[in-house]
């Protein structure tokens, strides 16, 4: 019975990995948090995460085409008005980091960042 | 006395406010160039024409006309002047972003030198890649040669994710072809082109692709904007250097938790703002910079 139980799970995950596309996962499945970019703003503008926990980033944007870079953790990504942009991202250390908007996207772009807040 | 050395000594007792900053370049005792003058151009940079923040700068509509005042009383009148990128403030509005760039250009024709070199910001370009910019200006890039030193003007705004680009880069190439392993090069830019502080967006994308196709030669200097302040930093034995703004100064990259204007001190008016010349020994492979304030102190 348990062996059946992790072979569903195993599965699952399996299936999982296929959605997700070009991303890798490890198991167990990981924390998703999805993120709004519109004019000229991201939210939510803080991002919580534990150092070593993984987490994918989902973005989505309704307005024009936009970028989501965090240079300290060398993760970036277009967002592009109907498509679901993701990254996975791993803290690998505590602190707190920026994340802004890396393409031009109008009046307001230069003040779209945000922060993400990484505890032990 | 030569003129050469009578305009540094006049650069460094203009009383002007700003730092004499030279940069020797390596190798320059072989330069083997055929036309060999001392020359002096001068940048100006980020004039954000149309920005308003009184906060920042209450004078943002007299700023630019004071800078083009001052350069034109410069006691020795440069060869030629470079304004290197966001000429304009953005705006969403394409018929608002024209009327701006049209104003600058009435306002820079004011300017006594008439040879006078555009670049893009990313704030007059990025929106509609450099549609309007170029109505008005020409190319975005291009390169052109004066006494000796060949001049290589990069466009890394156009494009809205901050890149060159293949199709310049292979450009940029092909015009480094032409060029001797120690010709004199001077490189204009609007973004550094190395990543100065990407976690505010000071960083060309690509570009580490046009400093890799420079490295081969041994006497590059880059000029460049972006940044609203100086700033010196080598990559291997490239020199680059970036310019003051003429509307408002940002602070230091990395020294506080967001990228913001500096705030105008009524007690120091302009401080933080000015353009400089640059005094192009070419000879001695040295470029003499004077940084100016908009108005004397």
């Amino acid at each position: 019975m348990k062996l059946g139980r992790r072979r569903l799970l195993a599965a699952g995950i399996a299936i999982a990995g296929v959605a997700f596309g070009a991303v890798v996962f490890a198991q167990p499945k990981e924390k998703v948090i999805r993120v709004t970019a519109r004019k000229w703003v991201f939210l939510p503008r803080e991002i919580r995460l534990k150092k070593g926990v993984p987490v994918v980033l989902e973005f989505v944007t309704a307005d024009v085409v936009m970028g989501f870079n965090a240079p300290d953790f060398n993760v970036r990504a277009d967002i592009i008005p109907g498509q679901v942009a993701r990254v996975r991202l791993v803290p690998d250390k505590t602190g707190t980091f920026v994340f802004l908007c890396d393409i031009f996207c109008g009046d307001g772009h230069e003040g779209m960042s945000g922060q993400i807040h990484v505890v032990a | 006395m030569s003129e050469s050395i009578d305009r540094r000594e006049f650069l460094k007792l203009a009383g002007l406010g700003g730092a004499v900053f030279a940069s020797g370049l390596a190798g320059g005792a072989k330069f083997a160039g055929a036309a060999q003058d001392d020359f002096y151009f001068v940048q100006l940079s980020d004039t954000h024409w149309g920005f308003n923040g009184p906060v920042v700068n209450p004078d943002a509509g007299g700023t630019l006309p004071k800078a083009v005042a001052a350069v034109n009383s410069l006691e020795y009148e440069p060869d030629f002047i470079v304004f290197t990128g966001d000429l304009t403030h953005t705006t969403d509005d394409p018929k608002e972003r024209r009327r701006r760039l049209a104003e600058f250009r009435d306002i820079v024709k004011g300017l006594k030198n008439k040879n006078v070199r555009f670049m893009p910001g990313e704030h007059d370009a990025a929106l509609d890649n450099g549609q309007a910019w170029k109505e008005f200006f020409g190319a975005s890039y291009y390169s052109f040669d004066h006494k000796g030193v060949h001049f290589i003007a990069i466009d890394n705004v156009s494009d809205p994710a901050a890149r060159i680009g293949g199709e310049q880069l292979a450009w940029l190439k092909s015009d480094l072809a032409t060029q001797a392993a120690d010709a004199r090069i001077v490189v204009f830019t609007h973004r550094p082109l190395f990543d100065l502080y990407p976690q505010w967006d000071w960083a060309t994308r690509d570009g580490a692709q046009a400093i890799d196709l420079l490295m081969p030669h041994k006497n590059v200097t880059v000029f460049y904007g972006h940044i609203h302040q100086e700033h010196h930093q080598m990559t291997g034995h490239i020199a680059h250097h970036s310019a003051k703004s003429l509307i408002f100064p940002l602070p230091a990259p990395g020294s506080q938790p967001k990228r913001e204007p500096i705030r105008w001190d009524p007690a120091q008016p302009y401080r933080g703002l000015g353009f400089r010349g640059v005094d192009a020994q070419v000879q001695k492979a040295e470029y003499e910079i004077t940084e100016y304030p908009v108005k004397k102190a």
